[in-house]
């Protein structure tokens, strides 16, 4: 299986990179547009600001690829920011566009909850999908949450009284909010059954 | 819920793991990648790696180290320790760390917190304190616990978080290394000023200073001796924490 991961220029490509190297998966860094056309199975990792992530997106025409690419039958994982640039919307210093694989919105933690939210946290599956997730516990490290439609959200986390988006998912498009490359066991987990489903 | 971290900490001196009692009498443990391994087989939340080599020489090889300890390891991990600049910091986290942590280079310079922040991003910010007591409450020590600044710690960590740490990393230079316990007194007075995650460290050796940590306000607990000696294992500890009510990330595989 060859997993191609999209290099934004932001943060923390190189431990998603071992992760799937760790579950014995082929690895392509790309960051050309022409380089996603024939991908079977895209990773969108990010760590940092929306952004520049978006304007790496439109400028190197990434956004249109992958847009190609899914129609084309390839899945999609975005993780962290990847998972948030998936949405339809992002406000972080202003109202962004973004990908609009996932109908929702994305938006600060709100005031009064510790942000960032960082830390490990058990995940509640909220509709079947990827039996990996439901009552695990994945690490988060983010101050911006999705809002999913309740058609896309995929799963759900608790924190400080709030019920945050965990994954998102619609058709071969998945996001997830934590880092499972840093999430141990389970982390690894989520990634193998994310390649047996993409494969 | 958030789980509270079980966190064993590893000082790394010229490649090796060393433990000694109140930053003297160092005693070598072991290679750093395979102990990290250990550590998270046996349910370890995060890791913190302090490089206390005191040479240039020595700085070179924790690079080498922490870019080995990336390629095994699938849990968070931070290190500290002689990080003086941006550049430092920068290095560090391009070879595979999470956070870095920061202590008496902040103290000379707090702007230094700010870069890291605006370059890094407050999530791999970590500010590292050590703390004593002194008769007008707790003072900030530096430099491995030798030298005073006269500075308060509540204000001190303060100042550090409007700056940007995203994590404080609380020692008791008292406690640390004598099995006592947490300074349970120093951490509630600390979590009374800042809403960032505090890790207790120094004097942790039961599993109810553990607890006492938990209750005090600190998100998470760290440890050396104890796991390097074997006295008590990363899972038995989280057991014994879940018992007592405190919440914490379990996998069946630690059995």
């Amino acid at each position: 299986m060859t997993v191609t991961v999209v290099d934004l220029g932001v943060g923390n490509l190189p431990n998603v990179v071992r992760a799937f190297r760790r579950l014995g998966a082929d690895v392509q860094v790309v960051s050309q547009a022409r380089e996603v056309a024939g991908a079977r199975c895209l990773v969108l990792p990010g760590v940092g600001a929306a952004p520049p992530a978006l304007r790496r997106l439109g400028e190197t025409g990434l956004a249109g690829a992958l847009r190609q690419a899914v129609e084309n039958g390839a899945w999609l994982l975005g993780i962290c920011l990847g998972h948030q640039l998936l949405f339809e919307e992002l406000t972080e210093f202003g109202v962004h566009r973004g990908l609009g694989f996932l109908s929702g919105v994305v938006s600060p933690l709100p005031a009064g909850v510790r942000v960032p939210h960082m830390g490990w946290a058990r995940v509640e599956l909220t509709r079947r999908g990827f039996r990996s997730l439901d009552g695990k516990w994945f690490y988060f490290v983010h101050s911006f949450a999705a809002q999913a439609s309740p058609e896309d959200e995929a799963a759900v986390v608790e924190h400080e009284g709030l019920r945050l988006c965990a994954a998102a998912q619609r058709g071969r498009v998945v996001g997830v909010q934590f880092h499972p490359e840093k999430s141990g066991e389970a982390g690894a987990r989520f990634l193998r059954e994310f390649l047996e489903r993409a494969s | 819920m958030g789980a509270f971290r079980v966190v064993p900490c590893l000082d790394v001196d010229r490649g090796r793991v060393v433990k000694g009692v109140r930053f003297q009498d160092l005693r070598t443990m072991g290679d750093p990648v395979a102990l990290a391994q250990r550590y998270r087989d046996e349910g370890a939340d995060e890791l913190v790696f302090l490089d206390i080599s005191a040479t240039v020489e020595g700085r070179e090889t924790m690079r080498w180290v922490v870019g080995q300890v990336a390629e095994v390891l699938d849990i968070p991990f931070c290190v500290g320790g002689g990080v003086r600049t941006v550049e430092d910091a920068r290095k560090l986290l391009a070879a595979g760390a999470d956070k870095v942590a920061v202590n008496s280079a902040a103290v000379a310079n707090p702007e230094l917190l700010s870069q890291l922040a605006a370059l890094l991003g407050s999530q791999s910010v970590v500010l590292a304190v050590d703390a004593r007591r002194a008769p007008w409450g707790f003072e900030v020590v530096t430099h491995g616990g030798t030298v005073p600044t006269g500075r308060d710690v509540v204000s001190w960590v303060q100042e550090g978080v409007e700056r940007g740490a995203g994590e404080l990393l609380l020692t008791s230079i008292d406690r640390d290394g004598t099995g006592q316990g947490f300074d349970v007194e120093l951490l509630a007075a600390v979590r009374k000023a800042v809403s960032v995650p505090i890790v207790a460290s120094g004097g942790g050796t039961l599993p109810e200073h553990f607890v006492a940590a938990f209750q005090a306000g600190a998100d998470a607990g760290l440890a050396a001796s104890i796991f390097h000696q074997q006295q008590m294992t990363v899972a038995d500890l989280k057991r014994r924490l879940a018992a007592a009510g405190v919440p914490v990330r379990w996998e069946e595989a630690w059995g």
